[in-house]
């Protein structure tokens, strides 16, 4: 009988240098946007250019992109419990 | 040949197992840190003007060279597990060793940067600090907190990738078992990925 691998999958060197890459010109972008004096759409900016990285790491050099449900769930349930957490207490900032 | 099986299912269940647990590790990692965020956010909506004022007085350049660094960690560890997933031991070596030396870069920029500030008088409790508005001093004891528990991370991390260098060099860790070194990859990345929202709200949202 075979020995049986636990199945995994190995990212190519090209891969990564491109998300690397994709990551350094959305760094470049970010400071840009601050630069420009936008307000409060300033804010909003940075953390949509934030959430764009970190799903860019995320995906491929953690790898969920080619892990299956369980480890996807476990990353969105730690997302899950911090919208929870974040929105009630805004509620409570906002009408208090 | 129960014992082949036995071997097959122990592999399997061990490999599986051990990331599903540092996931759940993370997990209390991304919430730890969430928490602080949010007590950052709720702060700042109450204290809007100070908190602008303050952020002014930190260095976006040094803020933007230190993602930079660790962005660039990020690329060598994923390197790393990529090559020690492909048997190639010596390239795992050479990107394993740029990501301890990078992240030891980005604990000297930290050390610099905490240094100017407590030169100018700046940190939790100072004279100078009570002298201003509340938030300002809410802003920089954030900072404080936040920056040193990502630092404690950082030095952390790089203890850890330390230990995986040795398990390379001795074997311990290569083609066939490189659970471990996959998951110290999975630890470092995520210091990354705070970071990168640490960035964006204390030094560029001004």
């Amino acid at each position: 009988m075979e020995t049986k691998k636990a199945e995994y999958h190995t990212v190519n060197y090209g891969t990564h240098v491109l998300v690397w890459l994709a990551l350094l010109v959305l760094l470049a972008l970010t400071i840009a946007a601050a630069g420009m004096g936008l307000g409060a759409f300033n804010i909003l900016a940075v953390l949509v250019i934030a959430g764009v990285k970190s799903a860019l790491v995320l995906l491929f050099f953690m790898h969920l992109r080619y892990e299956g449900f369980l480890l996807r769930s476990i990353f969105l349930a730690s997302v899950g419990v911090l919208v929870i957490v974040v929105a009630l207490t805004f509620l409570e900032v906002i009408f208090r | 040949m129960s014992t082949a099986v036995d071997s097959i299912s122990h592999e399997h269940g061990d490999y599986a197992g051990s990331k599903i647990g540092m996931w759940l590790f993370l997990l209390t990692e991304i919430v730890l840190f969430g928490g602080l965020f949010l007590l950052y956010s709720v702060f700042r909506s109450s204290n809007a003007v100070a908190f602008h004022n303050a952020a002014t007085e930190l260095n976006a350049g040094i803020g933007a060279l230190n993602t930079l660094i660790l962005l660039t960690s990020s690329l060598a560890m994923a390197l790393a597990v990529s090559a020690v997933q492909k048997g190639e031991v010596r390239a795992a070596t050479v990107s394993l060793s740029v990501t301890i030396v990078l992240g030891l870069v980005f604990l000297v920029s930290k050390y610099a940067e905490w240094s100017e500030k407590i030169h100018h008088g700046i940190y939790p409790n100072s004279p100078e600090l009570g002298l201003r508005d509340y938030g300002e001093g809410l802003f920089y004891s954030l900072y404080y907190v936040m920056t040193g528990l990502h630092g404690l991370h950082v030095l952390g991390g790089i203890v850890a990738l330390i230990v995986m260098l040795v398990l390379l060099r001795r074997g311990a860790v290569g083609r066939d078992d490189f659970a471990k070194i996959e998951n110290t990859g999975l630890y470092w990345h995520l210091v990354d990925l705070i970071w990168i929202f640490l960035f964006p709200l204390f030094y560029l949202i001004t």
